[in-house]
């Protein structure tokens, strides 16, 4: 245990260090959830005034939920790029080589993605605060809501790496992030789900990123609804995951990469 | 060789080099439908907002994917271009007889042959999902001949980035900064209906907002000679801004080899 623990905090620290270090790394990170904070939260505030649209606290907050779980599940799979990066130069393999247990090896990837997203966060809110954003929920409430949004964090890591590790080419990329996209936005992005034109309330239904968003937005609102309903659907993706990445490492093994 | 058989070879070249690289046309193709599709289905009930200028919000937003497939189109292209410089074939060429403005009109050639295919493709998908052309079938040939200059226009911005750069990631990297003019313009709401001040002014200073409510015009409203002569008055001046600025560059790039 205390093996894997030492793998997972030097390749954490690594994936930090580079993350912090390479502009070009960190700036993308950054800058799209602003981005798209700016110009959802900014250009469609009207849509508040909507007949039948009724968020309590108001469409910054309302955005803010969905800006703030793009951002960690992103995370989780601009991290996936670095492990793709790791293997076309080579150094997951002499990392394979000196890790007594290569489990630390994706483990430490998730907390590298944990301490990119955890500053990204704070930015994001520090940004939404200053927009005058309103929050109605008490700090279990918030406590519950980034918790709920480090778990999508982990969901986007290990989808992310399991697609790494099995193919192992950058030219995987689209495939780690398009799921996750299209995942993000046939869910009630822009309004509630009451509120979706018909075919899409019905894909958004099926979808568990819909559940996520709902409940994160009611505890921003202090009106906590389906949260454990989304916290369980987020623990059932992470484990699935999880164990999807696993299999993508001794994949990975198999390889001999 | 005359100056049009040159340019007529180069833009050959650009179009079956585009159509080689499936990545290249299908992206540009689906795309921007796609992100119609979840924007029309998340903001179809922004059409109850009082003063909002159409009944139907697919109508409304059919102009995005001219825009947003221009772009796309223009970031190929510019890839293409750097290629040809990394790869040497620009240095090759300017060791034969063929002409500097050959080289560049045949690449914006190519790029506005990719363009006009788009745009037909978009209006198409848009009359069978259901839309009528306010303007009728001239103004459908209006909206192809604006869809054709904002093309050249975006592209000669993408030989520009390609010329003085030389290099494919440099220009790949635009594609962000792009985004961030579409998204940060009168796309998703009219002007007069964004609430949040700075952003209406960002908005009303940003040239795309101008090209997005030209054809939109067109869809929606008819024959708008206001609308209809900022947004010509915009590609143009783009155009005029990007070649002027391309050519320098051109010859700069061609001094060089």
């Amino acid at each position: 245990m205390r093996a894997t623990l030492n793998v997972a905090v030097a390749v954490g620290w690594r994936m930090l260090h580079n993350n912090f270090t390479t502009p070009s790394l960190l700036i993308p990170g950054l800058a799209f959830p602003l981005f798209f904070f700016t110009a959802f939260a900014g250009g469609l505030s009207r849509v508040n005034d909507i007949p039948g649209f009724q968020f309590p606290v108001g469409y910054t907050a309302f955005q803010f939920v969905f800006v703030l779980l793009q951002s960690a599940a992103f995370a989780g799979v601009f991290t996936g790029f670095g492990i793709v990066r790791d293997f076309e130069s080579g150094f997951i393999r002499r990392l394979m080589l000196a890790a007594p247990d290569r489990r630390g090896i994706l483990l430490g990837y998730a907390l590298g993605a944990l301490g990119r997203w955890s500053f990204t966060a704070i930015v994001l809110t520090a940004v939404a605060l200053a927009a005058g954003m309103e929050v109605g929920g008490n700090g279990v409430d918030l406590f519950a809501l980034y918790a709920l949004a480090v778990i999508v964090n982990a969901c986007g890591l290990f989808w992310s790496a399991g697609i790494a590790m099995r193919l192992r080419t950058l030219q995987a990329a689209p495939l780690m992030q398009l799921p996750i996209f299209l995942c993000l936005f046939f869910a009630p992005v822009f309004v509630p789900l009451g509120l979706l034109a018909n075919w899409l309330q019905f894909l958004a239904h099926l979808n568990p990123v819909t559940l996520l968003l709902e409940a994160g937005r009611s505890l921003i609102a202090g009106t906590p609804t389906h949260v454990t309903y989304a916290f369980g659907a987020a623990f059932c993706l992470a484990a699935l995951f999880f164990v999807w990445a696993v299999r993508g490492l001794r994949k990975a093994e198999a390889a001999g990469s | 060789m005359s100056l049009a058989a040159q340019v007529l070879s180069l833009a050959r070249r650009s179009v079956i080099r585009t159509i080689r690289q499936p990545a290249n046309w299908i992206t540009p193709l689906i795309f921007p439908l796609a992100l119609m599709a979840v924007n029309t289905g998340g903001l179809d009930r922004a059409t109850d907002l009082p003063g909002f200028p159409s009944d139907s919000f697919l109508a409304f937003f059919l102009a995005f994917p001219f825009i947003q497939g221009a772009l796309f189109a223009t970031v190929n292209a510019g890839v293409d271009l750097a290629r040809d410089i990394q790869t040497g074939f620009l240095n090759r060429l300017s060791l034969t007889p063929m002409r500097g403005a050959a080289l560049l009109f045949g690449h914006l050639g190519g790029v506005i042959v990719m363009g006009f295919a788009q745009a037909v493709w978009y209006l198409t998908v848009g009359l069978l999902v259901g839309v009528s052309i306010a303007s009728g079938a001239l103004g459908a040939l209006v909206i192809f001949l604006l869809a054709v200059l904002i093309v050249l226009a975006f592209g000669s911005f993408g030989a520009l980035a390609a010329l003085r750069t030389g290099s494919t990631e440099a220009v790949h990297s635009l594609f962000p900064v792009f985004f961030v003019f579409l998204f940060i313009s009168s796309m998703n709401l009219p002007r007069n209906l964004i609430e949040t001040d700075w952003f209406r002014i960002a908005a009303s200073l940003n040239p795309v907002s101008y090209l997005i409510e030209a054809i939109r015009s067109l869809i929606i409203v008819g024959w708008d000679p206001e609308a209809l002569a900022l947004g010509f008055g915009t590609a143009i001046l783009l155009a005029i801004i990007g070649l002027t600025l391309s050519s320098l560059s051109l010859r700069s790039r061609m001094a060089r080899t």
